[in-house]
């Protein structure tokens, strides 16, 4: 069959496990989260229960073969529920992608065990101050000394950060060879020189841990280093196509959430004798609102299910991760709009939505640089 | 591009203390005032001190008779204005003085009789007490006309039962114009004050929302709450005609509060746009850059010129209804784009609350909600275009 857009009997198992799960878990703790901006290790801890630490690591580890439809599927599941707690699964598979594209047997039992079975956390330390959708631009700098490397340099916006147990880092050995001269390398938490700045305020994805990571003379044996000199941007990119379907079934999930409140609401809620939901312009809300969640689900499907070939397509990660990163804020947007005033309270969970949905359209890769990668795409 | 709005030199120097006065005593404190979900009553003191409390009041009671007093037909409403525009352009809208400067206080002032003016206003103007109008119920927010707070005539008393959510300057107020139900239907509403202090009057803490944190959002009660008859402002059964008439200017202030935020965010993200390096150049030097801050910047002029001219006309003493009520939703629609497009350009640092963008981005959301969602906006429209 060319084409087929059911689920298989082990997915919908998958999908009713974690869907049940966030109602019961995630969904009563979300907005005491959002307020404390505490990080959620007990929701953390539940899902590495139930095997969700990291869930494109190679099945020796995890134990499960998700596959990355199925593994969208969870991601949406969670995100409907919370973004700012489902993040944290989140950061480790792309904290881990370097390792999984670029790393050897060895460097994968080094890296894996402790994120798999350990409960521990890992971060993808790419972003500096100076250099976030210009990646060639990173100025952390490593330097070869004997067996060993030196980093220097400073990280920021790092989800997980200093709470992460090891670190993917990616550094310049020669800032004028721009991205040709760059490496990723594994850093453990604890290692001398390592330190942490200051954990951003922000405006959504409150309870997510986004922090400033310091490297002073920190020195990393070479064994650490992932891949040959000068492969950390190809790997860089390669992390960010295979994780885009992630961020793009998160933000589906986001959408899901805040529209489904919206048209349970929309079903209670009486304006001028009537249902809400029975006046043209809500009902018409709802309608663009279940379109954009349809396309973007359909997107993320594609794009997971070339990954799943073996076809990634830089063009099609983008798409879906923009589309839906787009889709999701209009989404939400409206919910808080279909909620009137009480949208914009925080009694109901549709304003945290629309707080958290924003960062969807900045990291990995704002909606601009989607473009830039599909306008390339389109034009070549 | 020249503003329609003709500013006379009072009115620029009164831009200019009150511009001084929001940098040093609101900026500085705002971030506080944020976390506490409250603005201290001194503000408003302070404010009242100053002479930026209800200038439209009668020199009798303390104002500077700009404003629409029994006899001004043509009120002077750039002052607010300009302190509306002030408070916009340093992104600090959370200390709501408008609401009580030019949607509250003045039902006081058109609809009161002597006593009643002599009772609050002095009060009101000094900013020793605080108004709040209180329309939106739990059950009922667009449907002003299902509102189901009862007053009841007992004596020379009414006895007050119900409950208003959503009221802005809720919990600071002293002064509340609470609308009730005295009757059936739309002539069966009646604007009662409700002093602070008064027995079976009861109040929620702030209710916590997305944006405008310092603004004191509350639930407000009414038990058996028994005010004077001679609280009633204007006769029983007008509320509706009064709520109409003054919901005008304050559907003005929404479109003047978000054109100020849009000109703000704009001028936020060119700025950032020449500050910050990438791919070896300037974040300005993008076409996607340049183009997006265009569409803004083109906005934003758009909002500017069309408040300008909603007000310079309300103050020749025409009936806005149709075009205000196209301005609430255009112009707060467009704040609410304009700020996030403006948020994008500041990339992760957009979503930090350290910046200014970010709250924006907040704070503006609200206003396609109150005073009449754009739903509300567009019925009243098509309405006006006689399309049935
Ligand atoms: C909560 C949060 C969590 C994060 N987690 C991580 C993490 O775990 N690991 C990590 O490494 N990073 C992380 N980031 C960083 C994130 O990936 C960056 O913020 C993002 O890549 C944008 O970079 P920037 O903030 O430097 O914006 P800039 O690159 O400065 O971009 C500013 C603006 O310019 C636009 N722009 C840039 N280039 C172009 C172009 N060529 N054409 C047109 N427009 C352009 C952008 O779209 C944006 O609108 C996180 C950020 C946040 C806020
Ligand atoms: C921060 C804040 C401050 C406020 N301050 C005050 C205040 O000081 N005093 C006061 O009295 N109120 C205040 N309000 C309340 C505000 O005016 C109401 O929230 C607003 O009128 C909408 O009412 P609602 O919330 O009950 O929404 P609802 O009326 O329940 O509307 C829900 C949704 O249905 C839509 N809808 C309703 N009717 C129709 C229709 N006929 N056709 C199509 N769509 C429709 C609405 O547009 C909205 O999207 C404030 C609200 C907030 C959030």
């Amino acid at each position: 069959m060319a084409f087929g857009f059911t689920y298989n009997e082990d997915q919908l198992a998958l999908q009713r496990t974690v869907r049940k799960f966030v109602e019961n878990e995630i969904v009563p703790v979300r907005a005491a989260y959002d307020e404390s901006e505490e990080f959620p290790w007990p929701e953390v801890k539940k899902m590495f229960d139930l095997g969700l630490s990291c869930m494109n690591a190679p099945e020796k580890y995890n134990g499960m073969v998700f596959g990355n439809v199925g593994l969208c599927m969870v991601v949406e599941e969670l995100c409907r529920g919370c973004l700012g707690i489902g993040i944290t699964p989140l950061a480790n598979m792309l904290a881990s992608e370097p390792v999984l594209y670029g790393g050897t047997e060895e460097q994968w039992d080094y890296w894996y065990p402790d994120i798999c079975e350990g409960g521990k956390l890992a971060a993808y330390a790419v972003t500096e101050p100076g250099a976030g959708s210009d990646v060639a631009g990173v100025r952390t700098t490593c330097k070869k000394d004997g067996d060993y490397y030196i980093i220097n340099g400073t990280k920021i916006f790092i989800t997980n950060g200093k709470h992460a147990n090891k670190l993917t880092v990616l550094a310049s050995h020669d800032t004028s060879k721009g991205n040709r001269g760059q490496s990723f390398f594994m850093v453990e938490a604890g290692t001398e020189g390592l330190s942490y700045g200051k954990s951003e305020h922000k405006m959504g994805m409150r309870c997510s841990e986004t922090s400033e990571v310091i490297f002073d003379n920190v020195k990393v044996h070479k064994k650490y280093r992932i891949g040959e000199e000068g492969d950390g941007f190809k790997l860089a990119m390669k992390a960010f196509n295979s994780s885009r379907p992630f961020i793009a079934s998160a933000s589906t999930g986001v959408a899901l959430g805040a529209f489904e409140y919206a048209r349970d609401y929309a079903k209670e809620r009486k304006a001028f004798g009537k249902t809400i939901g029975n006046h043209q312009a809500v009902a018409f809300m709802l309608a663009d609102m279940a379109m954009d969640i349809e396309a973007s689900q359909l997107l993320w499907q594609k794009a997971a299910w070339l990954l799943d070939e073996n076809l990634m397509a830089a063009d099609l990660s983008a798409m879906s991760k923009c589309y839906a990163a787009d889709a999701a804020n209009r989404v939400v947007t409206d919910a808080v709009q279909i909620l009137g005033g009480y949208g914009f309270c925080r009694d109901y969970p549709v304003e945290k939505m629309m707080r958290d949905a924003k960062i969807l359209q900045i990291f990995e890769g704002t909606s601009q640089i989607q473009r830039v990668i599909i306008g390339k795409s389109v034009l070549s | 591009m020249e503003r329609t709005l003709k500013l006379t030199p009072e009115h620029e120097m009164l831009r200019t203390t009150f511009r001084k006065f929001v940098d040093n005593e609101i900026v500085p404190n705002y971030a506080q005032w944020e976390k506490d979900k409250i603005v201290p009553r001194e503000v408003f003191k302070k404010m009242g001190d100053l002479g930026f409390l209800c200038p439209w009041a009668e020199e009798k009671y303390g104002g500077v008779s700009t404003g629409w007093a029994k006899g001004n037909p043509v009120p002077d409403i750039i002052p607010d204005m300009i302190m509306m525009e002030e408070l916009g352009w340093r992104s600090v809208i959370g200390v709501f003085s408008h609401l009580h400067n030019f949607m509250t206080s003045p039902y006081i002032d058109t609809y009161g009789n002597d006593e009643q003016r002599e009772k609050w206003l002095p009060g009101l103007v000094s900013g020793e007490k605080i108004c709040a109008i209180a329309m939106t119920e739990p059950g009922t927010g667009s449907d002003l006309g299902a509102v189901r707070t009862k007053a009841v005539r007992d004596g020379d008393d009414y006895i007050i039962n119900g409950s208003k959510t959503f009221i802005s300057n809720g919990v600071l107020a002293d002064v509340v114009i609470v609308v009730c139900r005295t009757g059936e239907g739309y002539k069966g509403l009646s604007l009662i004050v409700v002093e602070r202090g008064t027995s079976g009057f009861e109040r929620s803490k702030p209710i916590p929302k997305i944006g405008l944190h310092p603004q004191d959002t509350a639930t407000l009660y009414f038990e058996d709450c028994r005010v004077p008859a001679a609280n009633l402002l204007g006769q029983e059964g007008d509320g509706w005609g009064q709520l109409m008439s003054k919901l005008q200017p304050e559907r003005l202030c929404g479109c003047q509060l978000s054109t100020a935020m849009a000109e703000r965010a704009v001028q936020l993200a060119v700025q950032y746009s020449q500050e910050r390096q990438i791919f070896g150049k300037s974040l300005g030097s993008f076409q996607n850059t340049q183009f997006v801050l265009a569409e803004c910047a083109t906005k934003a002029q758009i909002c500017r010129t069309f408040t300008d001219t909603m007000i310079v006309n309300y103050m020749n003493g025409q009936d806005i209804t149709q075009e205000v009520s196209m301005g609430k939703y255009w112009v707060c629609e467009t704040a609410i784009e304009v700020a996030s497009k403006c948020l994008q350009i500041f990339g992760g640092y957009g979503y930090c609350e350290e910046y200014e963008i970010s709250r924006i981005y907040d704070d503006s959301r609200v206003f396609t909600i109150l005073a009449g969602s754009t739903e509300v906006m567009k019925l009243i429209v098509s309405r006006g275009l006689g399309v049935k």
